[in-house]
């Protein structure tokens, strides 16, 4: 057991601070369970959201001594025994109280995706081969927990929430599009409503995934190269023009 | 309180709880035309159907072609102690293969055969390779999935909203009152039915897999409305939760370990489970290491070996070894599969057990052996439905789930849950179109009792002074870890529930601090009653309940009895308010299910066999 500092956020939108807590820690602990701790025998009425403590529900997120965590994967002994832990709920949406931060508004990105739909010839025993699938279940691996979401400079520093979709629903995106039943065309949309333009490749949403989900590298990127190819090559231009009917005008 | 500036919205059905079971049914209702309201206590996603890692157990016959759905209810049943509901086993293994494929057409993608097929893995207590699954996240696989299908498809959805209590129009429900957890605002559903899905009840114990949600809140609503709870004494330990460090023990390790070949030693590093095999399931499990290997290997020939039998044997086991003193360091069993399958192997099977463990635990899987212990995981019993229905006695009523009782009876076997939340999911949505469709008047909201509602949950914050709920709920979960254990004795649990009884009186003035905002306190202090109702049911079904079968183990009463199958337990709030319990006849099963579940394993694969072969 050791005693250990915390300054936690108290507070709401509008105002708030950062008070102290000390808390008697004990070995394998994670913040979180410094934060219960607190919780329950300092802080009764603190505001924090938790579920599964284990990595798997991505409810946790909170902003550990400024790095985007989740609070139940963060050993206390990555931190030194003198060193005071900061804890902020997610910077780049709204505090709804204390550590909770109002997330509602990815909630309302994933509703203007358009759904994943099958080809109707292939109903039944749908045969699809693993390797075909292993990048879709890569995204599939999501949790949700929205830390990519909360580092993205069009959405944090830029406040572009209006332009950019964000790398969590760019990766929903892309799990749609790499599908191999899916029949559905995503990429006019990719490009115009959820603004894949945006993205300019930072890669600071993989580094803060949890899932280690190759985010840049193996959806946005791809998902740009489907709009690039789509709408500024112009043999490609041509070739939808004469074939398809899903051209780009 | 004027109960007109609460706000009130109109749904034709309310389903609380957006696990597995309550999504499937909200897209039932919705997909056949109700206006359907989903509210649940978290964010959209984050039930715990993300915690289920293994699968989901349908006879699809994927991996082993003579896989049916006899032979899904023969070894549910058996794993059940054959005290489950026969209907609700019989639908259960017909309609998981049909729930199964609808969720790849929703966009599901689970692992697959060399084939393209959705693969199956082995899991305790099923016969074949069975469980359909992704690496070990079938869950999250599952959540999403409904999710991203519900949300398309016109759910209305309440995140972060907590139900309180139900409302009733003389018999039948007409509604519900909830919290929103953000601003403690309260707000009235007016409807025609409602659906529970709230899972168990686990949080009322110290040790167990379950997150701060699993409070009992469907036990304890349905059962101030007047439905009845059944098999309360049936909570299933899961043989294997970490035990180290302390902050996690309790969280799962999944089955998937050992179905993937992950063997159990104790501290002598002796394989224990070969000393617990019972008789029932002696002529279906490898009696030799030489044959366990052979089965890990691929021999169709070679029987399962013991670490896959089912949750309730192994995790006694388990007990017995630490018990005697051959445990491992911090009072578990060695769970080892580095032994068993190459590093390359484990990480792509397993990757969140490897992460698991590399972080919390600081330990790597594909090296050393993990230390694992028994921890309370599901809830075999809860709300008594009717089976194709999935209707509570209380008209427009209804659960589906973890909180309803019946599929699993005595012990549920692993990889039969997902199923069960997708069968019976939908089964209750159909039973609430059903019902709607018959009823001619909208329900009368009372506002009397809605006001009822409010005041005790508002004197809770209004109290001067009053204990702290944190403390209540703790002293709580050392007394059901203690005295209403994994081993249980009449003395343990009358002790248990005078325990109760206190408790009761405590939380009769509990106090939370602060205000109605986004206020943890409060809501802890609001999930006690729940807790308290699902706690009493548990202890006094497993006190009336004299004998041990699956997951009820009594040290006075050892071993099955036969007098006690023909009864469930059956608890329901009396006039005077208290709990009654009490013994009710099962129905005859029919004779057809009750041949299947009782033929050798031989006769009924060459049975399966000829209908194969005489429908092509």
């Amino acid at each position: 057991m050791a005693l250990r500092n915390f300054k936690l956020f108290r507070g709401n939108q509008n105002e708030g601070t950062m008070e102290h807590y000390s808390v008697e820690v004990d070995k394998g602990m994670v913040v979180l369970d410094a934060i219960h701790h607190i919780q329950a025998e300092q802080a009764g009425d603190m505001a924090l959201r938790w579920n599964c403590k284990a990595g798997k529900c991505g409810s946790c997120s909170v902003e550990i001594n400024g790095k985007p965590k989740l609070s139940c994967m963060t050993r206390m002994n990555e931190y030194g025994p003198e060193e005071t832990i900061s804890v902020r709920p997610l910077q780049s949406f709204p505090v709804m109280k204390d550590l909770v931060s109002d997330v509602s508004w990815n909630y309302e990105q994933n509703k203007n995706i358009t759904p994943f739909k099958p080809d109707p010839l292939k109903k039944g025993n749908y045969i699809m081969m693993q390797e075909d699938i292993d990048r879709v279940q890569e995204f599939r691996k999501c949790l949700e927990c929205y830390l990519c979401q909360n580092v993205c400079h069009v959405l944090r520093d830029q406040r572009q929430k209006d332009k950019f979709i964000g790398p969590r629903f760019m990766i929903r995106l892309a799990s749609l599009e790499m599908h191999p039943l899916d029949t559905a065309d995503r990429i006019p949309d990719v490009k115009d409503t959820h603004g894949s333009g945006m993205c300019n490749i930072t890669r600071c949403c993989t580094d803060v995934c949890p899932e280690h989900i190759q985010i840049t590298d193996n959806g946005i990127i791809p998902l740009k190269e489907r709009v690039v190819d789509r709408y500024y090559d112009p043999l490609l231009r041509l070739f939808y023009k004469l074939f398809r009917r899903k051209s780009p005008n | 309180m004027n109960i007109t500036e609460i706000k009130t919205v109109e749904h034709d059905v309310i389903v609380l709880g957006a696990g597995g079971a309550g999504l499937r049914a909200a897209i039932e209702c919705s997909m056949q035309g109700l206006s359907t309201g989903l509210v649940c206590k978290s964010l959209l996603g984050k039930a715990h159907t993300v915690m289920a890692e293994g699968g989901v157990a349908a006879s699809l016959g994927n991996a082993d072609a003579r896989d049916h759905w006899k032979v899904h209810f023969r070894d549910t049943m058996r794993g059940g102690k054959f005290l489950n509901n026969w209907r609700m086993a019989e639908l259960h293994a017909k309609q998981a293969p049909e729930r199964v494929r609808e969720l790849e057409e929703w966009g599901a993608v689970f692992d697959r055969t060399k084939t393209g097929l959705i693969n199956q893995r082995n899991f305790g207590g099923h016969r074949y390779p069975r469980l359909a699954h992704v690496g070990d996240r079938t869950g999250l696989e599952i959540i999403r999935t409904l999710q991203d299908r519900g949300i398309h498809q016109g759910i209305e959805v309440y995140m972060e909203c907590t139900g309180l209590d139900l409302l009733k129009d003389k018999d039948r429900i007409s509604g519900m009152v909830a919290m929103w957890r953000e601003t403690g605002e309260f707000i009235i559903f007016r409807c025609k039915a409602v659906i529970l899905a709230t899972g168990g009840g686990g949080k009322a114990w110290k040790i167990t897999s379950n997150s701060w949600e699993y409070t009992g809140d469907g036990y304890g609503m349905a059962y101030e409305a007047g439905a009845e709870l059944m098999d309360m004494e049936f909570t299933q330990f899961h043989p294997t939760g970490m035990v180290w460090p302390p902050s996690v023990r309790g969280t799962l390790v999944t089955e998937g370990v050992r179905g993937e070949g992950g063997i159990l030693v104790n501290a002598d590093e002796e394989r224990f489970m070969f000393n617990n095999i019972s008789n029932r399931f002696a002529a279906e499990t490898a009696d030799t290491e030489e044959e366990a290997a052979r089965w890990l290997a691929g021999d169709k020939d070679a029987r399962r070996p013991p670490e896959l039998l089912t949750r309730d044997v192994v995790a006694r086991a388990i007990r017995k070894e630490v018990q005697a003193g051959r445990g491992s360091p911090h009072g578990g069993a060695f769970l080892d599969i580095a032994t068993r399958r190459n590093a390359e192997d484990i990480k792509r099977k397993l990757p969140s057990m490897y992460h698991q463990f590399k972080v919390l635990a600081e330990l790597d899987i594909t090296k050393d052996p993990m230390e694992v212990g028994p921890t309370l995981h599901y809830f075999m019993g809860g709300i008594r439905v009717d089976a194709d229905s999935q209707m509570t006695r209380v008209p427009g009523l209804f659960a589906c789930g973890e909180c309803a009782a019946g599929v699993h009876g005595a012990n549920r076997l692993g990889g039969n849950s997902l199923s069960d939340l997708l069968v019976c999911g939908k089964l209750a949505g159909s039973g609430a179109v059903n019902y709607i469709q018959a009823v001619s008047t909208v329900p009368e909201l009372n506002d009397e009792q809605a006001k009822n509602i409010i005041r005790s949950a508002t004197n809770i914050l209004n109290r001067d002074t009053g204990g702290n709920p944190y403390l209540i709920h703790e002293k709580l979960q050392e007394l059901m870890q203690n005295n209403v254990g994994i081993v249980r004795s009449d003395e343990l649990l009358g002790e248990g529930i005078q325990g109760l009884v206190d408790l009761w009186e405590e939380y009769a003035n509990v106090k939370a601090d602060g205000t109605s905002q986004f206020n943890p306190g409060w809501h802890e202090a609001l999930s006690l009653r729940n807790l308290l109702v699902t706690s009493e049911a548990v202890a006094r079904a497993a006190r009336m309940r004299e004998e041990s079968r699956g997951a009820h183990t009594r040290l006075d009463f050892e071993g099955e009895q036969a007098a006690w199958l023909q009864y469930n337990i059956v608890l329901k709030k009396t006039e005077d308010g208290s709990m009654s319990t009490e013994k009710v006849l099962r129905d005859e099963p029919d004779a057809e299910l009750m041949r299947i579940a009782n033929l050798s394993i031989e006769a009924l694969e060459a049975e399966v066999l000829r209908e194969k072969d005489s429908t092509g």
